[in-house]
């Protein structure tokens, strides 16, 4: 019996041990984490005022501002959230749905796979190559909105085939039997219940995106901008302009970057406040990609 | 559902509204300069361009790049840029497709950068170093061998030495193994090498052994935290070492070191675009005050006058030939005949 005493509290020894291994590597994250975010907050948050987020760059680390980068940013982000999204469900819901499992779609499936884990850089020459001096599109926010939805297209298409594989293949059935198109099922049943999940995808996939800077340096990011793209709301007709997709813009990690290397340290100051800047943007979207998957799952009834 | 996405739609339309809502004006309409290259004369070209277009008040626009002094002359050649900034004279294989492409260029410095050899605030052994000894330690024989500081010289201290210096991508590195070693891009790999010269400036504030290089610009702001190691050169007008400083470079005596940056601009942008030309005259007319302002070396106010000069008389072309050289002073470059 003292044999069997001691085999059991060695196994609880062992238990105990991986536990305390497990808490501390949960912490070594966490605790860099923070302590980035801390030392970043301690740095920027003083620098992160109206001043800052109205100003253009400049040579006086006090006057300086991340107006043209934020604007950029954003700007980008749209063009690549408008291109991807729709790109990238398509293809999910074309792999999962429709497409008949034989070589070409194997083969087609591992290419996807391995395009998410293509450097960022490598969509950047491919960029300068297709997109600047082959297509002609230039230095403009088009570009860089293209670079990027290439850039986290697979990344779209993987989350929306997972977010339809977690339907329960009865659901598929039960309309398929009373008589829906394969399409039909897509539009009525699997869209809606997949919804969380894909934004979930979507929201992760453009949060990698906005903290790129390789690729959009690559096809010709600016540094110094001192103006804005013109407004897509016009005060005479047609009202509506799309010049500002050809206009040359920067980005908040280019400018980061550009300020992090300057002999001033008081330029150090503006990069963490840039650098605060963005990370409340990427936070603020994670924090909606959980909000949201919460909210999609509590109306799922099935 | 439908709800959900035309709220995300409208909402991103929104945010772009409010980011573009100041701006009224048509890209179109307005006169557009596109400067890119060389990092290391980034924020002088940056600081002409903020007060130029400070004092047109937006009717014209500037816009500066990073691409390096070697991209940033990839898209001139190409035609893509009004201007060009460099680290260095244009080369030979970019000039033969300059022709090609039928692009003309006016060669302007304007500005001066020097490098800077440092050593620890502690360090009391070395009070000058010559180009020799330099040599000795940064060239590619000296991988693993030269490690400790009597190796350099017998007196001082049997100590390792920490050696920081450029990565091998930035424009320091090619220019510092150019002037010491005698070839661009030959180096020994041992040593502590970052793109970012704020590292090598922490590194050789850490550490008392240590010897490494770095743009003046990045040594002046910590000038009472670490100590530049006067330079002596053989081939120099002066014999006795000679300290980076303001005076020494203007006067064209602190060799091989200091180098002469430079603009390129497009001549068909000078002759078609008056705009370019204005920027130009305007960078040459306030590149002294400016350069200083950002806590760069300008030249001396005479060669500005002979770069206007060159820019009035349009002389097309370069004075080098396509072969950086080391130790030119200005008068000397501007004084030849540029060639294309």
């Amino acid at each position: 019996m003292s044999d069997f005493a001691r085999i059991i509290k060695k196994r609880k020894r062992e238990d105990f041990i991986f536990n305390i291994i497990g808490i501390i590597c949960t912490l070594i994250g966490i605790v860099t984490l923070g302590a980035l975010i801390v030392d970043l907050v301690m740095d920027g948050l003083p620098r992160l005022n109206w001043q800052f987020l109205t100003s253009y760059p400049s040579r006086f680390a006090d006057k300086a501002g991340i107006l043209s980068a934020w604007v950029g940013t954003l700007l980008i982000m749209m063009v690549t959230t408008v291109i991807a999204v729709p790109l990238g469900v398509a293809a999910g819901i074309y792999l999962e749905e429709y497409a008949r499992r034989n070589w070409l779609t194997n083969l087609i499936e591992i290419n996807i796979a391995n395009l998410a884990g293509v450097p960022s850089i490598i969509y950047g020459l491919m960029a300068l190559g297709l997109l600047v001096y082959q297509l002609n599109l230039g230095q403009s926010v088009l570009t860089g909105g293209l670079t990027l939805s290439f850039l986290i297209l697979p990344i779209v298409i993987v989350a929306t085939r997972e977010a339809l594989r977690t339907i329960p293949q009865g659901i598929r059935e039960a309309a398929l039997a009373l008589g829906s198109t394969n399409w039909q099922v897509v539009r009525y049943h699997l869209l809606p219940y997949s919804t969380g999940g894909i934004l979930t995808g979507v929201i992760i996939a453009l949060s990698r995106a906005i903290g790129e800077t390789a690729p959009l340096v690559t096809i010709g990011a600016l540094t110094f901008i001192a103006f804005l793209p013109p407004s897509p709301i016009q005060s005479e007709p047609p009202y509506i302009s799309f010049d500002w997709l050809w206009s040359p813009f920067s980005v908040l990690p280019i400018q980061m970057f550009n300020w992090v290397s300057r002999p001033d340290r008081e330029f150090a100051v503006n990069a963490a406040g840039a650098g605060l800047a963005l990370i409340t943007v990427t936070l603020a979207l994670n924090a909606a990609a959980i909000y949201l998957r919460y909210r999609m799952r509590k109306r799922i009834t099935w | 559902m439908r709800k959900f996405w035309s709220f995300i739609v409208y909402s991103c339309l929104l945010v772009c509204l409010m980011g573009c809502g100041g701006n009224q004006n048509q890209l179109s309409e307005v006169k557009l300069i596109k400067v890119d290259g060389s990092s290391t004369l980034f924020p002088v070209t940056e600081a002409v361009a903020e007060e130029f277009q400070r004092q047109k008040q937006g009717k014209i626009r500037v816009t500066v790049g990073i691409s390096g002094t070697g991209g940033g002359f990839k898209k001139f050649i190409r035609g893509e840029i009004d201007i060009a900034n460099a680290s260095r004279p244009i080369l030979k294989e970019e000039m033969e497709q300059a022709r090609a492409n039928g692009i003309e260029y006016i060669e302007l410095p304007v500005a001066f950068d020097a490098l800077t050899v440092v050593v620890n605030k502690e360090n009391n052994w070395v009070d000058w170093l010559s180009v020799e000894e330099l040599k000795k330690v940064w060239e590619p024989e000296a991988q693993e061998k030269i490690i400790k500081w009597n190796q350099i010289r017998p007196e001082f201290p049997d100590e390792k030495i920490a050696l920081f210096g450029a990565g091998a991508d930035s424009g320091t590195f090619d220019y510092f193994t150019d002037a010491i070693v005698g070839k661009p891009k030959a180096s020994r790999g041992d040593y502590t090498a970052s793109e970012d010269d704020n590292v090598l400036v922490q590194g050789v504030e850490g550490n008392k052994y240590a010897l490494g290089y770095i743009p003046f610009a990045y040594y002046e702001p910590h000038k009472d935290r670490m100590k530049a190691v006067p330079i002596k050169w053989d081939k120099n007008k002066v014999k006795e070492p000679v300290e980076p400083s303001l005076e020494n470079v203007l006067k064209g005596i602190y060799n091989p070191l200091s180098r002469p940056l430079f603009i390129y601009v497009n001549k068909k942008s000078l002759e078609t675009k008056p705009e370019v030309r204005e920027f130009v005259e305007f960078y040459l007319k306030n590149a002294s005050k400016l350069t200083r302002e950002v806590k760069y070396l300008p030249l001396p106010d005479s060669a500005y006058e002979l770069c206007l000069q060159r820019l009035q008389k349009m002389q097309a072309g370069t004075a080098f030939g396509g072969i950086p050289e080391v130790g030119l002073s200005v008068e000397e470059i501007m004084n030849r005949e540029p060639k294309s």
